[in-house]
C-alpha cells in the first residue's frame, strides 16, 4: 500500500489550520498599531497601545536593584564565578534557589496566609506553556474544559491549539458582575455531558482577566464543592495575584483548600498556574510556573517541562531577586499603589464623560462598557464601534467579543503599559471622542476624521493649568487631567 | 474515571530507559574529586565543559552584555518586556552567522527563516507538530538519541520506525536500510512523513558522508517527505572529513531555492553542545518552507528563549572575533581530548568507533559480552556502573541493533577524571580479562585431571603403592 501526498498534506493539521488563533479579528488592532504606533514627540498621532495587558509601572525599583546586586547576574565581574555551572545547569526540576524563591514569593503576594512547597514548582515556557504543558497532563483529545465568560484569547491558543481539547463556555452576565455561579456551571457541565463530550476540568483567572475582578471566598467554596462532587479537575490562573490594588483582598486557592475554611477536598484536583509576566512586569523572561497538589502531575509536569524550561540565567537572576525580602516587600506594595492610581485616575476620567467601567480592584486593565454608543446591542455593532476606536480614535483596545463575552459592547482597556504622559493623551481621546458622539455609532462604517471637527472645551489652555495645579480630584500631581464639560 | 490524560500515565516520555537509569544512580553517588573519590563518574552527559574559560573573558571584557546595557544605557525595560515570537533580531542575526561560519561560510542562512526555541528538545518537538498527524511517522537511523523517543513522540503521538545500521559498514545509512524501514511502516500501516539524522551523530561522533547525504536527499525527493538534520554537534567537528550540512549538499545539487524539495529539508540547532550552554535553552528550527516558519514560530510561545539570554547571546556571537577564536579553540581541545579517552580505551584493550565530531566515542565491547546478547550487554553496563563506578550509555539506550556498543562521554569533565575513568576501566578489563583465561584454565585443567583419574584408576589396578600425580 503506499500513500498519495498533495503538497499542503505535507504539513500537519495543525500548521495548516487556524487553531492558532490568529486570524482572528483581535489582531486588526494590532496590526493597526504595529502600522502607526503612536510615539510622544515622533508620532503623537499614532495608535495607542491599550490591547497589552503589560506592566511596565515598577521598572525603576527593578533596574535599581539590578544595580545595587551585580551577583545577581551571571556575566559581570562580582558573578562570573557562577557562569559554569549555571550554563550547563538544565535540570528540569530547576535550580533550587529558583524554586525555594518563587515559592517564598507566591507566599507573599498571598500575605503569607499559606505557603507553598519549593517542590512542587514545576518550570514551563510562560503562563502559556504552562497552560499547556497542565491539559497535556490532565485531559485527551477531545475531551473538554470548562472556562467562564469572558475570558483571555490565548486560551483558545493555549489549551486547545496542540492538545486537541475542547473548551466550553460557562455563562457569566454583567446583571450581577459577571460572577461565576453555581447554575452557570453545572448547566455548562451538564449540556457538554449530554453531547457525550467528557468534561476533564475547570479553568478559572483570579484575578479575572479581562474583568480585573477577584473571585470571593463563597463563590471559591462554591467552585471547589463542584469539581469535587463532579471529581473534574480546577485550574486556577492566579498570574495576576500581585496586581490587586486594593479590597476586598486576594484569596488564593490555596487558602480554600488549605482546610481551615471546613471545605474538604480532593487536593489531587488542584493546579495553579502561575508567572511573573504580570506581577513583575517580565514577560521577556519566560517565567511560568505549574503548582499542583497532585503528585502524579507534578512528576508528569516536570517531565514535559523539558520543552520549555526557564533559561538558567533568568533562573539564577529571579532567584537572587526573588529572596531579597525587603526588595519584595518595598515592590510588591509600590507595585499596588501605583496600579491603584492609574486605576483611579482612568475610571475617574471616564466616569467625568459618563463611562462606566466593572467595579474591579486588580488587573492591568479595565473592563469598559460603551453598550450605550452601540447602535444596536449586536456583535456588528460592537465591532463597528471597535473599528472606529481603533481608526479614529487610534487607540487599540480589545473588544469584548475577541474574550467571548455574551452581551456587545464591553471593551478591554489596558492601562498599566504606558507612561504617564501617554495615559494623558488616551484618556482626553476618550474622552473627546464620547463627548463629541451625540448619536451611537453607524454600523456601516462612515470614514469621519474626528480630529476635523471642532473640539468644543469650555476652558482656554492657561486656564487648564490653573485648573489642575489646584485641582482637588487629581490624585497626580503635575498630570494636565482634563475635565471638561459640555 | 482515569483521572489524568494518557500521556501522563504511559511512560513513553521514555524516562525508564536505562539512559535515564544510570543518570539515577550517578545523581545517588556522585564522583568529586575530593569529596567523593569513589563516586561514580558521569561520561553519559554529552556536555561540552572543555571551552568556557573562554565565554569568561569575553565577558570580562564586555561589561555591558554583562548588566543588561547597552552603550553603557540601561535596557531592562526594554528586555523585560520583549516577548515577541519572532526573536531578537540582532540575536537572530547574529546566530544565523555563527551558524554559516561554523560551516565554513559555504552556505548562509536567511534570519527570517529561523525559529527560536526552548533548547532543540523543544525545536525536535515542534517541527513533529508541524510536519506530522499522529499517528504518522519518521525514519531513524539506529543508533539515535534516547532523548527522541521523548521529544519526537510522547505529545505528538508521531511514531520512530528505525533505519537499521551496522558495524559491518561503521553504521552509515545504506539504501536497502533505508527502503527497509521504509517498507517496514507501510506494513505497519504508518504513513511516513520524513527521515530524521543527527549529523554529526549522536552517539557515533561521525559526520555523515556525501554519498549518505545524496542517497537521503535523493530517497526524500522521490518519496516526496521531509529530511530533518540535527545539526546540533556541528561545531563540534575536530578532525577531517569536515562537516557538510545538508543545505550544501542542497545547494551543490543545483535545486532550485523554490523547488518542492527546499522546502522538505529543515534543519534543528542550538548552543547546548558547540558553545556548551545548555541551561540557556537555546534552541531553533531553520527552515526554507514559509509555512512552516510562520507554524513553528506561532508554537514556539510554549517555549521562547529568555530575552536576557538572547540578548546576552546576540553580543557575544556577534563579535566575530570571538567567534573564530571559539570555534577553533573549542575544536582543538576537542580533538585532544577525544584522542586521550581513545588511546586510554586501547590500554584497556577497548576500541571505539573511528570518529571525528562529538563529545563522546562509540565504544566497542563485544568482545566483553557473555553471550552475543542485550542481556549480556545490560550484564555488563550493570557491573560498570556500580562495580567500575562509570555511567556511560548502553548501545541498547539508543536503539542499536548489535549489542556490545556503549557511548562514553569525554567532554564533561576535568583531564584528570577522564585519566582516573580510564584507569578504573583498564583495571576492570584487565581483571575480566584474568578471571576469563583463569575460567578458561581450569576448564581445561578440570577435563586434563579427568583423564587423569582414569589412568590413576587403571594404575591402581596395576600397582597399589604408586602415588597420583599432583595437579
Amino acid at each position: 500500500m503506499s500513500f498519495t501526498v498533495s503538497s499542503k498534506q505535507l504539513l500537519s493539521k495543525i500548521a495548516t489550520g487556524d487553531g492558532h488563533g490568529e486570524n482572528s479579528p483581535y489582531f486588526d488592532g494590532w496590526k493597526a498599531y504595529d502600522n502607526d504606533p503612536f510615539h510622544p514627540t515622533n508620532n503623537s498621532n499614532g495608535v495607542i497601545q491599550m490591547g497589552l495587558a503589560e506592566n511596565q509601572l515598577c521598572f525603576d525599583l527593578v533596574q535599581d536593584w539590578i544595580l545595587d546586586n551585580p551577583r545577581a547576574s551571571i556575566c559581570t565581574p562580582e558573578g562570573v564565578d557562577e557562569f559554569r555551572d549555571i550554563a550547563i545547569f538544565q535540570d528540569y526540576h530547576g535550580l533550587p534557589e529558583f524554586r525555594e524563591a518563587v515559592a517564598k514569593f507566591m507566599g507573599k503576594v498571598r500575605r503569607d496566609r499559606v505557603t507553598f512547597d519549593p517542590d512542587r514548582i514545576v518550570m514551563s515556557g510562560g503562563a502559556t506553556g504552562a497552560h499547556e504543558m497542565v491539559t497535556f497532563c490532565l485531559a485527551d483529545p477531545g475531551e473538554a474544559f470548562l472556562v467562564p465568560v469572558p475570558y483571555y484569547p490565548g486560551f483558545d491558543r493555549d489549551l486547545k491549539w496542540r492538545t486537541g481539547i475542547q473548551l466550553i463556555p460557562v455563562h457569566c452576565e454583567s446583571a450581577n458582575g459577571f460572577k461565576v455561579t453555581r447554575d452557570a456551571l453545572e448547566e455548562a457541565y451538564e449540556k457538554t455531558e449530554s453531547e457525550n463530550i467528557r468534561v476533564k476540568g475547570l479553568l478559572i483567572t483570579n484575578p479575572s482577566n479581562p474583568l480585573g475582578t477577584i473571585l470571593d471566598r463563597e463563590t471559591l467554596r462554591s467552585i471547589v464543592r463542584f469539581i469535587n462532587e463532579k471529581s473534574i479537575h480546577l485550574v486556577c490562573d492566579e498570574i495576576y495575584a500581585a496586581t490587586v490594588f486594593s479590597q476586598p483582598a486576594f484569596v488564593s486557592i490555596s487558602e480554600i483548600i488549605a482546610g481551615d475554611d471546613g471545605i474538604k477536598c480532593n487536593t489531587d484536583l488542584i493546579h495553579i498556574v502561575y508567572s511573573l509576566s504580570k506581577d513583575m512586569g517580565f514577560p521577556g523572561f519566560r517565567v511560568g510556573i505549574v503548582y499542583s497538589y497532585n503528585d502524579a502531575v507534578v512528576n508528569c509536569a516536570r517531565k514535559m517541562s523539558s520543552f520549555g524550561l526557564v533559561s538558567s540565567q533568568t533562573q539564577h537572576l529571579i532567584a537572587a531577586m526573588l529572596s531579597d525580602d525587603v526588595f519584595v516587600k518595598r515592590f510588591l506594595a509600590e507595585s499596588s499603589r501605583r496600579l491603584g492610581i492609574r486605576h483611579k485616575v482612568f475610571t475617574r476620567g471616564l466616569a467625568q464623560v459618563g463611562i462606566s467601567c466593572l467595579k474591579s480592584n486588580a488587573g492591568l486593565f479595565l473592563w469598559m462598557d460603551l453598550h450605550r454608543l452601540l447602535k444596536e446591542q449586536t456583535l456588528e455593532a460592537e465591532m463597528a464601534l471597535w473599528k472606529v476606536i481603533i481608526h479614529e480614535v487610534k487607540l487599540n483596545v480589545s473588544p469584548g467579543s475577541s474574550f467571548h463575552c455574551p452581551e456587545p459592547g464591553w471593551f478591554r482597556v489596558c492601562i498599566a503599559n504606558m507612561d504617564d504622559h501617554t495615559m494623558e493623551v488616551a484618556l482626553k481621546r476618550i474622552r473627546s471622542f464620547v463627548l463629541q458622539k451625540k448619536e451611537p455609532v453607524v454600523v456601516p462604517n462612515k470614514k469621519k476624521c474626528w480630529q476635523d471637527h471642532n473640539l468644543r472645551l469650555s476652558f482656554s489652555a492657561r486656564r487648564f493649568d490653573d485648573f489642575l495645579m489646584a485641582s482637588p480630584h487629581s490624585p497626580i500631581p503635575h498630570s494636565p487631567l482634563v475635565q471638561a464639560r459640555t | 474515571m482515569r483521572l489524568l490524560s494518557r500521556k501522563a500515565s504511559c511512560n513513553t516520555h521514555g524516562q525508564d530507559s536505562s539512559y535515564f537509569l544510570g543518570w539515577q544512580e550517578y545523581e545517588k553517588n556522585p564522583y568529586d574529586e575530593v569529596k567523593n573519590p569513589k563516586g561514580i563518574i558521569q561520561m553519559g552527559l554529552a556536555e561540552n565543559q572543555l571551552s568556557f574559560h573562554l565565554l569568561e573573558s569575553w565577558l570580562a571584557k564586555n561589561p555591558d552584555a554583562a548588566g543588561f546595557k547597552r552603550d553603557g544605557k540601561s535596557i531592562f525595560r526594554e528586555l523585560a518586556l520583549f516577548q515577541d515570537y519572532h526573536g531578537l533580531p540582532a540575536f537572530k542575526q547574529a546566530l544565523v552567522d555563527f551558524m554559516s561560519e561554523i560551516r565554513g561560510n559555504k552556505v548562509t542562512f536567511d534570519p527570517n527563516h529561523i525559529v527560536l526555541t526552548a533548547g532543540a528538545t523543544s525545536a525536535n518537538e515542534t517541527l513533529m507538530f508541524c510536519l506530522a498527524e499522529p499517528g504518522e511517522a519518521f525514519l531513524l537511523p539506529t543508533p539515535y538519541y534516547p532523548g527522541f523517543d521523548r521529544d519526537l513522540k510522547w505529545r505528538t503521538g508521531v511514531e520512530i520506525v528505525p533505519i537499521h545500521c551496522t558495524s559491518s559498514n561503521g553504521f552509515q545509512i545504506t539504501e536497502a536500510a533505508l527502503n527497509q524501514a521504509f517498507e517496514e511502516a507501510e506494513n505497519r500501516n504508518l504513513r511516513v512523513k520524513g527521515v530524521l539524522v543527527t549529523n554529526p551523530s549522536n552517539p557515533l561522533g561521525t559526520t555523515m558522508t556525501s554519498n549518505e547525504h545524496n542517497l537521503l536527499v535523493s530517497f526524500i525527493e522521490a518519496k516526496k517527505i521531509h529530511l530533518i538534520s540535527d545539526e546540533i554537534y556541528s561545531g563540534t567537528v575536530f578532525t577531517s572529513p569536515g562537516f557538510v550540512s545538508v543545505m550544501e549538499i542542497l545547494k551543490n545539487r543545483n535545486y532550485d531555492k523554490f523547488s518542492e524539495v527546499w522546502k522538505r529539508v529543515h534543519v534543528v540547532y542550538s548552543l547546548s553542545k558547540d558553545l556548551g550552554l545548555p541551561g540557556f535553552r537555546v534552541g531553533a528550527i531553520y527552515s526554507n518552507d514559509e509555512m512552516v516558519v510562520a507554524a513553528a514560530t506561532k508554537m514556539s510561545s510554549f517555549g521562547l528563549v529568555s530575552s536576557q539570554t538572547q540578548y546576552l547571546l546576540s553580543a557575544m556571537l556577534s563579535d566575530r572575533n570571538f567567534t573564530k577564536k571559539y570555534i577553533s579553540e573549542n575544536q582543538k581541545r576537542l580533538k585532544k581530548r577525544h584522542g586521550m579517552l581513545v588511546s586510554g580505551l586501547q590500554k584497556a584493550g577497548v576500541s571505539c568507533l573511528k570518529s571525528n565530531a562529538g563529545l563522546f566515542c562509540w565504544v566497542d565491547m563485544r568482545h566483553l559480552l557473555r553471550s552475543n546478547t542485550f542481556e549480556a550487554e545490560m550484564e555488563l553496563w550493570k557491573k560498570i556502573v556500580y562495580d567500575v563506578k562509570l555511567n556511560i550509555s548502553p548501545g541498547s539506550s539508543c536503539h542499536c541493533t548489535e549489542p556490545g556498543w556503549f557511548r562514553v562521554c569525554f567532554a564533561n569533565m576535568s583531564e584528570e577524571t577522564l585519566e582516573l575513568a580510564m584507569q578504573r576501566l583498564k583495571s576492570f578489563v584487565t581483571e575480566y580479562n584474568r578471571i576469563n583465561n583463569s575460567n578458561k584454565e581450569s576448564s581445561a585443567k578440570n577435563s586434563r585431571r579427568r583423564s587423569l583419574t582414569k589412568w590413576v584408576f587403571r594404575l591402581s589396578f596395576d600397582g597399589a603403592d604408586r602415588q597420583p600425580e599432583e595437579r
